[in-house]
């Protein structure tokens, strides 16, 4: 864990090493993974010839051929569905979803079938896919390009989810996703595809390139699914996020000056609780934050396992920074962000006593 | 009523009122059955175009329904697949020994031997010969009718018993529905239950197969009712837009639990003809003339084999029995409508077919029905040995929590010691001697 603590750290001198941004990453992980394994394959709306609408499959097609890389009909069901044909037949297929929010025509196919599919025949068949998709909000996407469905699956036995939070974790979970014998959901952050966000969006981004986690090794390295990173050390209070609000409660802690215990869990189901249960039993506070909304979002799973495995070390009850339980309006998208304010907030009432 | 829009019938103007249309059947429980309306064209009248051929070409077979049997029970016509008669006699004995074997796993549920089990009454040609014009290693997505297919492709009987009983000797541990198979050494796809979603992981098989270079196709088998699902849209746009090698037979069987083939669109068009709007080959077969079947599920598997393209065939059948051992026909519809059926049994249809040729007789079937209904009496027998529903010779409490994922992840591992738990409280004495697995 503790061997990318200094990941989000600003850039101290101009390395030579490869700095990639998040879709650069993701591009590269798809390119290691076709050129190591031909029955790795990549489909969805647009990624073909054009390279996916964020670019994330650019120049895919050109080098692996169009029966690798190719375009789908506007139809998720299918995209899925098709998915666990060829998963069944023995490909490893790694279809893309545009967004995230139009992931829900092929729900069925993903938590009745995909996910089922391992223990349904007892193993004779699986779904070795990974299915990618940019989610979150912060872009104007409003209400159908921003949303942040992860609850909606790791509350599915039989999948798992996966959220990097900066490019050199993008690239070696993805290649680990994309080896794991059981469906994967690989939720992009694409408000911090080109830069990490500090939650500010008056202020400019500032592009990948300016941090360390953007150094990208060339070539195959993977990252556990499961594994913890932690992103800050602190004794203070221990915060739980993952993809962008990673970065914007480091950038809250930074500025209030408080030492936290981030974690970034990067894999939500199976989740590293070894790395939450030691830090809550330091810290003895916990902050939960997630874009998503926030009834039966993932923070209340989170929040139910601290309480229940670390109760006795908790000087104060957990809490839960989230979107609201609306639908994320355009306009206000602003107001609707868990950014700063309500997250200082949070960790004022938390280290309150 | 939810406040609306006042719209302009207020204010009285003179359009005429919508109604709403509800299909409704024919016939309902007591009524007296005519099917005259439904129009059987004389055996071998219908075309057989080349397997190569432009869909747009195939207008009449969407609407019409290619028969070979003929009331005089010989072959007729251009679809006749001129099998041998051992081929005929071997057709035969599958569809007989699918009968039977629904038989007795009807009366194994009615006995409290499972929970649940679903027969293919007057459907049996609908897989059996359809397989059998497969090759064996061509993939099959079916849908829960199809036992046939496994019984053709020589699956142990005995481990379809031990999956209906969930019982210890059953592969799939116990998880599955009985009758929802899954045999990968027989190209045969795990049945899900939820509907039509095989139909598109079919279409995705023959896309990968086609991206391989390889030469095995891909079938699937889906409910007329079924295919009302968004996954049948899925297919079709799917199929179409790769010309993927693939054949989406749609058992048009009149029924889908107490709701008619009208709920899925059938007053108005066929099943066949959904072909024409995806630029898919379809067929409209008579589903209960074996030989049509055959020929039929050959055509489009050579097609498909060719490169030539998907075809959607619709098999014009009855379902001669219930959906389910849940359901009661008799509360629904009418009892006639199974004798009046006009495309007659495929069983006996066949059968009258081989004699008509000179190469059967009564004494032979009796011999082979009484052979058959033996043959699943004694397997059932072996499968009883390893247990029947709820009675306690069920697979291990942990194989429950095993192949959610590859690995046994944390929280599993812990639901797991929790079961163990529950079961040791239950059972502090230890286990009882019988049959109770750890």
């Amino acid at each position: 864990m503790s061997e990318t603590a200094t990941q989000d750290a600003p850039a101290t001198e101009s390395a030579t090493e490869r700095r990639l941004n998040m879709i650069e990453a993701i591009n590269d992980a798809l390119d290691v993974s076709m050129g190591r394994d031909e029955d790795v394959v990549v489909m969805g709306e647009d990624v073909g010839y054009f390279g996916g609408v964020f670019r994330c499959t650019a120049g895919l097609q050109e080098k692996y051929g169009k029966t690798r890389v190719f375009d789908t009909p506007i139809n998720e069901c299918g995209i899925i569905a098709v998915a666990v044909g060829m998963g069944a037949y023995g490909l490893r297929p790694v279809p893309e979803i545009q967004f995230a929010d139009y992931i829900y025509p092929g729900l069925d196919q993903l938590i009745s079938e995909a996910a089922r599919l391992r223990y349904r025949s007892a193993g004779e068949y699986i779904a070795p896919m990974t299915v990618r998709s940019p989610f979150g909000g912060g872009i104007f996407g409003g209400q159908t390009h921003s949303q942040s469905p992860e609850a909606i699956f790791t509350h599915v036995s039989g999948l798992k989810t996966v959220i990097p939070a900066t490019p050199y974790d993008a690239k070696g979970l993805l290649i680990s996703c994309i080896e794991d014998n059981d469906p994967v959901i690989f939720f992009e952050p694409k408000r911090i595809y080109n830069g990490p966000f500090s939650g500010y969006y008056d202020k400019p981004v500032q592009p990948w390139k300016k941090f360390d986690a953007s150094v990208v090794p060339e070539g195959y390295y993977k990252i556990p699914l499961g594994k913890a990173r932690q992103v800050t050390e602190g004794e203070q209070l221990t915060i739980l996020a993952y993809g962008t609000m990673v970065h914007v409660v480091e950038a809250v802690c930074r500025e209030k000056g408080v030492e936290a215990d981030i974690l970034d869990l990067r894999t939500l189901v199976p989740l590293d609780i070894e790395a939450i249960e030691a830090s809550v039993e330091r810290t003895g506070r916990c902050l939960i934050v997630h874009e998503a909304t926030r009834t039966s979002g993932f923070g209340a799973e989170l929040s139910a396992l601290v309480t229940e495995r670390c109760f006795y070390h908790l000087e104060a009850p957990v809490e839960r920074v989230t979107g609201f339980d609306t639908p994320y309006p355009h306009s206000l998208e602003w107001a609707y962000f868990p950014g700063p304010i309500r997250i200082g907030e949070a960790i004022d009432k938390i280290l309150k006593d | 009523m939810a406040d609306r829009p006042e719209g302009n019938a207020a204010k009285g103007d003179n359009r005429p009122k919508l109604s709403l249309h509800v299909p409704e059947p024919k016939y309902r429980p007591g009524d007296t059955v005519d099917f005259s309306h439904i129009d059987v064209p004389a055996a071998g009248s219908m075309a057989r175009p080349d397997e190569a051929c432009d869909p747009a070409e195939m207008r009449d077979m969407a609407f019409g329904l290619v028969r070979v049997l003929g009331e005089d029970n010989k072959a007729h016509g251009p679809w006749d697949p001129k099998l041998d008669p051992d081929t005929l006699r071997t057709m035969l004995g599958h569809m007989a020994m699918t009968r039977a074997f629904d038989e007795r796993m009807f009366r194994g549920q009615r006995q409290g031997k499972t929970s649940f089990y679903m027969k293919c009454t007057g459907e049996e040609a609908t897989s059996v010969s359809a397989s059998m014009a497969l090759a064996a290693d061509d993939m099959v997505f079916p849908s829960y009718r199809q036992q046939g297919i496994l019984i053709q492709r020589g699956y142990p009987m005995i481990e379809m018993i031990n999956q209906i009983y969930s019982n210890k000797g059953d592969k799939l541990k116990g998880r599955q529905l009985p009758i929802m198979y899954s045999s990968r050494e027989h190209s045969f796809f795990t049945i899900s239950g939820n509907l039509a979603t095989q139909t598109p992981q079919a279409v995705g098989w023959a896309m990968a197969s086609a991206m391989k270079g390889d030469s095995r196709i891909a079938a699937t088998w889906v409910g007329e009712g079924s295919t009302a699902e968004g996954d049948f849209h899925s297919a079709c746009t799917f199929a179409t837009v790769y010309n993927a090698p693939v054949i989406l037979n749609v058992i048009n069987n009149q029924w889908a639990i107490s709701s008619f083939s009208g709920f899925a669109g059938a007053e108005r068009t066929t099943f066949a003809a959904r072909a024409l709007g995806y630029g898919l080959a379809g067929l409209r077969v008579d589903g209960n003339d074996a030989l049509a079947c055959y020929a039929a599920e050959q055509w489009a598997a050579n097609r498909a084999r060719a490169n030539a393209g998907p075809t959607l065939i619709e098999f014009f059948t009855y379902r001669a029995e219930g959906h389910s051992t849940s359901d009661d026909p008799s509360g629904y519809r009418s009892a006639q409508e199974r004798e009046e059926w006009p495309l007659g049994d495929p069983v006996m249809r066949l059968k009258n077919h081989l004699i008509a040729i000179g190469e059967w007789d009564e004494e032979r079937q009796e011999k082979m029905d009484l052979e058959a209904a033996e043959h699943v009496k004694k397997v059932t027998k072996e499968a009883e040995a390893n247990g029947i529903l709820g009675h306690g010779l069920h697979h291990p409490f942990r194989t429950m929590f095993e192949d959610v994922f590859e690995e046994l992840p944390w929280h599993l591992q812990e639901q797991a010691n929790q079961a163990v738990r529950e079961r040791e409280t239950k059972f502090p004495e230890g286990l009882p001697t019988k049959g109770v697995q750890g």
